[in-house]
């Protein structure tokens, strides 16, 4: 300490160190977000300009000047898109419901019922959770194909329903409920399924609108089960009739058109995540540190 | 070192948006704080005591005033570059690395000409260690601690640096009450080891009391009193600082000054020179009362608790602000447990009275 | 008692059904299907019981193919996506200002569609007679000369997998190591900030060992993802992944089901066993890695 020390220089550095930081920071992270929304700015754009505008540019445009909807009018009418639309809002809505019940109803005799083999039940669920779906998809695929059940709604949705790791989820969530409130319950008659349906439920509402949001999320973009299952137009899903599009509709050069059909079949879950974009980040990572 | 605080003030905007004023945590401080002695700033949780350790440390950025450290300049030096050591409520030992590690890991920090060798960081370490009497646990895991073990590392790694000041926050809060007994006499001991200027932050007055060689009591942003602890005790200079050192506290009654006689209801219990008739508070020491049967006034007795060397006797009074009374006697006094009442004189130096709307203290002479 | 099992068991009962016909029955069967030698899957016959698959597989210049490409995707994409998504979250947690809002960016393309935007990433990078696309324009501005990440050499077409596997992994990575880093104690920072800590040493010293079992995690999940990569390369390259020279193991595994003659389940469920020896493997050494180097 015996030199003697300059404080405005020490001060007068670490300002502008900050400030150096600051910069570096947000010039990095604008970067980045700038790399995430481009695509989407590009798909947009690219889906209102015309056909014949678009294969004029050499020279790609970053913006455009006469915006037209006809390639969204193409989007619904050269290909099947609005079916494609139905069929996955069909799949995803039917799937989450069925994952729903069946979840909901496992948690429940998990976190509250008392039974013989329980914990060893449980433990074989836990077990199941480790296995990768690309084991058991082979013989599914050969189950439902047996059952003649390709290009069937049921043969789409059925494998697609259970989660084990929602069903930990739930547990878990439902295991946090005091005991108390079971027993006062009880006491005031109430059957379990009562006390499920008016108590455990809305309680853990959080946790189910969270598992409901991340299942509709994977059913609207799942694309290797409805591929290998499905080979009838009739039964495509967005993502099928995505690839469809690319290999076979439009004539393959007209862009502008396809990007139309990615945009219709992109904003629904976009709307939604903006609607619940805390709710969703908040799940995605609760679900992600536990599992 | 010395330390200065000159017109030190700190704002926050309000948590609730809605409303546009700011909280004042730390409100136009001015002190000067001595060489070498262990300084107790006082006051009850939510007054700004720790925002005021903020400040010192470096963590925060003072609204206005200015801040020395001897004859420098601190107030926007960053915390990194202040050369204080602190010594947090929660310890926050860095719970991956071991004990020697969280200890020589100020030491690492130094660059430049303080650069020291390994040898001499482990050599700085064992010292303080030693000092604090933990060299024996240095390849330990701060989880494998006890809450005092804790506690030592801590301070153990705030000193290793051989720091300007050591600032402490709320030291002993996390302790149970054998052990704060302990350790406030242990950091007590190492301050007048090291005789490094020391503040620590507690909202127990009997532990400021205690082991401080001055305190600061505060309140609301505002500080109250300035003094060595007996100082304070003796001589307050309004009803909170009176309220809020003592154990047992202050007794407070609703009382008169009429024609150079104070009274509490009707019992004229002490003659005053030089205050003019008005309504007061009048603060009586525990030990201020002495057991008379011709005392003029007259409590009614609740109960007696002799402990050892001294008795408590409880009493109401129709003027008193609170509960109970409690008067300390010496134990050789006999109490007639069976009375209804107890009369007391009072000692006119252990008796404080304040202005009844602004609280400050009434000094009067005692006839 | 009884009865109570008995409904306890009732609650059970949909998703042991399912779980059962979807997930242990194939668990056993996939085994079963390996060792079937020359399976068919239309008259559900087979010669006999032998590794004979195995070796089929492991002999197939697609399945060597998918494997090598499997492998450059996993070693380059989970460190470089581990370490874009550290460094954008700090930068994240030592901001205040629009802090919220670009999360809500970075979380985006976790939401959309991977087949969709693949599409594109396709557009963005393929050069056609009509234009060179906007990648070959930037890398003009640089004074480089077009490719067609697309259609043209192996290592352009890799590049472009690689970068759209990190563009679509990085929101989950992102979101979790921000929300680790939030759980870090600010006390922490401020005793080192007190002890004259420089910021790189704070990171490294500090933040990088209180967050290690998060990193862990994301390192040993990342490795697991890649190792399934599949549907970006289909929607870069299309569904007919081998002539593209891109196919991956899982793609090889569903080429194999979806086979003109009603499949291959035999050779694609020793391809799903050889996958998993090594993705078991690979996070069996992780685990132990990250034993020596996690401090909790």
């Amino acid at each position: 300490m015996g030199k003697p020390v300059s404080y405005e220089k020490i001060e007068k550095s670490a300002r502008i160190g900050e400030r150096i930081r600051k910069t570096v920071i947000y010039t990095l992270l604008t970067f980045w977000a700038v790399m995430v929304l481009f695509p989407f700015y590009w798909m947009l754009l690219t889906s209102v300009k015309s056909y014949s505008a678009y294969n004029s540019e050499y020279v790609p445009k970053l913006f455009t000047l006469s915006p037209t909807l006809q390639n969204y009018v193409d989007a619904f009418t050269a290909v099947p898109l609005g079916g494609y639309f139905i069929n996955t809002l069909l799949f995803t809505l039917i799937t989450t419901a069925i994952m729903l019940v069946v979840t909901i109803l496992a948690a429940f005799a998990f976190a509250r019922l008392d039974f013989k083999g329980k914990d060893l039940v449980f433990t074989l669920f836990l077990a199941l959770m480790m296995i990768p779906n690309e084991l058991v998809i082979i013989t599914n695929y050969v189950t439902i194909t047996d059952l003649d059940m390709r290009n069937t709604f049921a043969g789409l949705i059925l494998p697609s329903v259970t989660s084990v790791f929602y069903i930990y989820l739930l547990k878990e969530n439902f295991a946090q409920i005091p005991d108390e409130l079971y027993y006062a319950a009880k006491v005031d008659g109430t059957p379990d399924l009562r006390y499920l349906l008016k108590v455990m439920i809305p309680i853990c509402k959080p946790t189910i609108i969270t598992i409901t949001i991340l299942k509709v999320i994977e059913c609207w973009n799942s694309y290797v089960w409805p591929r290998l299952i499905t080979d009838d137009e009739a039964y495509f899903l967005v993502s099928n009739g995505i690839q469809e599009i690319r290999e076979n509709g439009f004539g393959r050069e007209n862009i502008p058109a396809m990007m139309a059909a990615v945009v219709v079949i992109s904003v629904p879950l976009i709307v939604l995540f903006l609607i619940f974009h805390k709710k969703i980040m908040e799940g995605v990572s609760r679900g992600g540190t536990k599992g | 070192m010395k330390v200065v605080l000159q017109n030190l003030t700190k704002k926050f905007p309000n948590r609730n948006k809605k409303i546009r004023s700011e909280v004042i945590a730390v409100n136009d401080f001015n002190i000067e704080i001595p060489d070498g002695k262990l300084i107790g700033l006082l006051g009850p949780s939510g007054c700004g005591k720790s925002t005021a350790l903020n400040l010192l440390c470096g963590l925060q950025k003072p609204t206005s005033g200015k801040l020395f450290f001897g004859e420098d300049d601190v107030t926007d030096l960053p915390a990194e570059n202040r050369g204080v050591g602190m010594v947090f409520q929660n310890y926050a030992l860095y719970p991956h690395l071991t004990v020697k590690q969280n200890i020589t890991f100020p030491l690492e920090n130094l660059r430049g000409a303080d650069k020291l060798t390994k040898e001499e960081m482990s050599k700085r370490a064992l010292e303080a260690a030693k000092l604090v009497q933990i060299d024996e646990l240095m390849e330990r895991k701060p989880s494998e601690l006890s809450g005092g073990q804790q506690q030592r590392v801590a301070i153990a790694r705030a000193l290793v640096k051989m720091p300007r000041i050591l600032l402490m926050d709320e030291p002993l809060s996390n302790l149970d009450a054998r052990l704060r007994l302990q350790t406030r006499e242990e950091i007590r001991r190492i301050q007048k080891e090291t005789g490094i200027t020391t503040i620590f932050v507690t909202h127990d007055q009997e532990e400021a009391m205690s082991i401080s060689d001055m305190i600061i009591v505060m309140k609301e942003g505002v500080i109250h009193q300035v003094g060595k602890p007996q100082e304070v005790y003796d001589d307050p200079t309004n009803l909170f600082v009176a309220k809020f050192l003592g154990t047992p506290p202050i007794s407070v009654f609703h009382g008169k000054v009429k024609g150079g006689k104070l009274y509490l209801g009707e019992d004229a219990v002490l003659t005053m020179k030089n205050v003019d008739d008005r309504e007061v508070w009048v603060g009586i020491r525990p030990e201020g009362f002495i057991l008379d049967d011709k005392g003029a006034m007259c409590c009614k007795l609740t109960g007696v608790e002799v402990m050892g060397r001294d008795s408590s006797v409880i009493s109401t009074h129709p003027t008193l602000e609170g509960t109970e009374i409690r008067s300390i006697i010496s134990a050789d006094s006999k109490v007639n447990e069976q009375a209804e009442t107890v009369r007391f004189t009072l000692k006119p130096h252990k008796v404080h009275i304040f202005d009844k709307e602004t609280e400050e203290r009434i000094y009067f002479e005692a006839d | 008692m009884e009865q109570k099992s008995f409904k306890a068991w009732l609650y059970l009962l949909p998703a042991i059904l399912f779980l059962g016909v979807f997930m242990v029955y194939p668990l056993i069967d996939v085994f079963i299907y390996s060792f079937e030698e020359g399976y068919n899957s239309a008259s559900q016959t087979y010669f006999g019981i032998g590794t004979y698959n195995y070796s089929y597989v492991l002999h197939d210049p697609y399945f060597l193919q998918a494997v090598k490409n499997t492998f450059i995707l996993v070693i380059f994409t989970v460190p470089i996506s581990t370490g874009i998504a550290l460094l954008i979250s700090v930068g994240l947690s030592s901001i205040q200002a629009l802090k919220n809002l670009y999360q809500t960016i970075y979380f985006l393309p976790y939401v959309t569609n991977t087949l969709a935007v693949g599409l594109v990433f396709m557009i963005l990078f393929k050069k056609t007679p009509y234009t060179d696309g906007l990648a070959n324009l930037i890398i003009g501005l640089f004074g480089g000369s077009a490719i067609d990440f697309i259609d043209g050499p192996y290592w352009a077409k890799m590049f472009v997998l690689c970068f759209y596997t990190v563009w679509v992994v990085l929101p989950f990575k992102i979101l979790i190591l921000t929300s680790a880093l939030a759980s870090v104690n600010d006390i922490y920072y401020n005793a080192a900030k007190v002890d004259g800590t420089s910021k790189l040493r704070i990171f490294t010293k500090i933040t990088l060992p209180m967050i290690s079992p998060t990193l862990f995690y994301l390192i040993i999940t990342g490795f697991i993802g890649a190792f399934k990569a599949y549907s970006d390369a289909v929607a870069l390259f299309g569904t007919n992944l081998n002539t593209a020279e891109m196919n991956t193991i899982v793609g090889y595994i569903y080429d194999m089901l979806y086979g003109n003659s009603g499949g291959y389940p035999s050779y694609a469920s020793a391809a799903a066993i050889i996958l998993f020896t090594i993705v078991l493997t690979i996070t069996c050494i992780n685990l132990l890695v990250s034993k020596k180097h996690v401090h909790y």
